[in-house]
């Protein structure tokens, strides 16, 4: 073949074309059809050397209907919400949403590489909904037991550190009204569409 | 001058010196922050991966609280500044958005209409109380002490803080103000990693690397910031970087609050200089 390696063919029918529609329903959403694919999204993430597919890609692939590969990369897990490539897009898409949408839809449908940022997402959850509050030395000692109890002893000399210089206390804060915001919670996963 | 005050949770904990710093020098300008009734989590970046109406939801609930008070909400972190400008931003532009989460607010009698601007506290000192006002209240000025001003992603964009969202100078400036010197630092609005540090560790320590050489290139003693997110990362994890990449970083990770405070000659122990786990009296204590 001259060198040229073939490439991987996917064929339309994997194709799942009502995926754009997807994107298209979050607010903004549908501007994704304005991308011109010009990669300065690629070029200001701080992490795209550290993606599987850059932004420009997964744009393209959201495009294509590549539902499966996009919503399984290691792309949306990289993604620091750090709002780079959202400020820099000439055509104003909303790519960081984007990203939390795709990120949403993953954890929704347990997607195998949604695993470690989908454990921080639920304790950071079970936690506000109970206390109304983040209490950070529970979510991180959740995080770590819930994903890699023993890379979590890499983390000790951190957790250590932050405890002696009062970073870390024992018991979290509750808010008084927590009945009334647990309902608000309550209502907004109902009416939330994820 | 008379604010509504949202600390947000990390304040409570990881970021406890930024909470005491930042009352220590509002007292010093007079400024009263009068905190928000029984405030809830702001959802960080959390909330937003699992639904984002929840998310909207309780920085709607927190901006109902704030409205009992005023019509400026001020915060010190960076992350709690975005979701509560974010919130506001797509309650005004998405009616859709607007509708499900006056339902959800409703389930707890509250309804939000708008009407408050949140700042980040950095402004209400620069631009509120001013840089002549600080200047005047300088008791030992920080000469000589070259400092990076790192300002992180979040207070810079998408809903930046009223300053060139690429080339931020709001808190160079501020730091001139207060003696120091700040340093070119042209990753000042690059990110720290955020929450990657609890998803691909190894990704957010190369942040955080790149962010200490950057410092160190340009002869910073300390960098300083605005969020307890970037302080936690830099600082707590200032040795896991040093393991990860054989270096030798040891610069302090200070708030812009604790800077100003030193500067006002403010005790130390009110502005939490001992709890950095980079040990920061080292750069602070010959102006004490």
């Amino acid at each position: 073949m001259n060198g040229v390696e073939q490439q991987t063919v996917i064929y339309e029918k994997a194709m799942d074309l009502n995926f754009l529609d997807e994107i298209y329903h979050i607010p903004g959403g549908e501007k994704i059809k304005d991308c011109i694919q010009c990669g300065t999204c690629s070029g200001s993430c701080p992490v795209s050397w550290a993606m599987e597919e850059t932004p420009r890609q997964i744009f393209a692939m959201i495009r294509a209907g590549m539902r499966d590969k996009v919503l399984n990369s290691i792309t949306i897990w990289t993604c620091a919400s750090c709002y780079q490539c959202m400020h820099r897009c000439p055509q104003e898409i909303k790519i960081t949403d984007i990203m939390y949408m795709l990120k949403r839809m993953a954890i929704r449908e347990n997607r195998q590489r949604s695993k470690n940022a989908a454990a921080l997402s639920r304790a950071f959850f079970e936690i506000v909904n109970k206390k109304g509050r983040n209490h950070e030395t529970s979510l991180m000692a959740k995080v770590v037991l819930g994903t890699n109890p023993l890379g979590g002893i890499s983390l000790a000399p951190v957790g250590i550190g932050l405890f002696t210089h009062h970073r870390l206390p024992m018991f979290g804060k509750s808010i008084r009204d927590i009945k009334g915001l647990q309902k608000i919670v309550a209502k907004a996963k109902e009416i939330g569409g994820e | 001058m008379r604010y509504a005050y949202y600390p947000g949770c990390s304040l409570e904990a990881t970021g406890r010196p930024y909470e005491e710093s930042v009352a220590a020098v509002a007292k010093a300008l007079g400024i009263e922050l009068v905190e928000l009734e029984d405030w809830n989590c702001c959802g960080a970046t959390a909330y937003m991966s699992i639904n984002e109406v929840l998310s909207f939801s309780l920085s709607a609930r927190n901006l109902c609280q704030a409205k009992k008070i005023g019509d400026t909400l001020v915060t010190a972190c960076s992350a709690c500044y975005t979701n509560l400008r974010k919130t506001e931003a797509y309650l005004a532009d998405f009616p859709e958005i607007k509708g499900k989460v006056d339902t959800a607010l409703a389930e707890a009698g509250l309804r939000y209409d708008g009407g408050v601007t949140t700042k980040h506290f950095l402004q209400t000192v620069v631009q509120d109380v001013g840089l002549d006002r600080i200047k005047s209240l300088v008791k030992h000025p920080l000469t000589g002490l070259r400092v990076a001003p790192y300002y992180g992603c979040q207070i810079a964009r998408p809903y930046g803080i009223e300053d060139d969202a690429d080339n931020p100078t709001m808190m160079d400036k501020l730091l001139t103000a207060i003696g120091a010197t700040p340093t070119y630092y042209p990753l000042k609005t690059m990110c720290c990693g955020g929450s990657l540090m609890g998803i691909r560790k190894e990704v957010a320590l190369r942040l955080c690397r790149n962010l200490l050489l950057c410092a160190q290139q340009y002869d910073a003693q300390c960098i300083v910031v605005t969020c307890p997110l970037c302080q936690m990362n830099l600082d707590a994890f200032q040795s896991s970087v040093n393991k990860t990449y054989g270096t030798n970083f040891n610069l302090p990770i200070l708030y812009f609050t604790q800077l100003m405070g030193v500067s006002f000659g403010l005790d130390s122990k009110g502005l939490g200089l001992n709890d950095c786990i980079v040990p920061a009296t080292g750069v602070t204590a010959k102006y004490a």
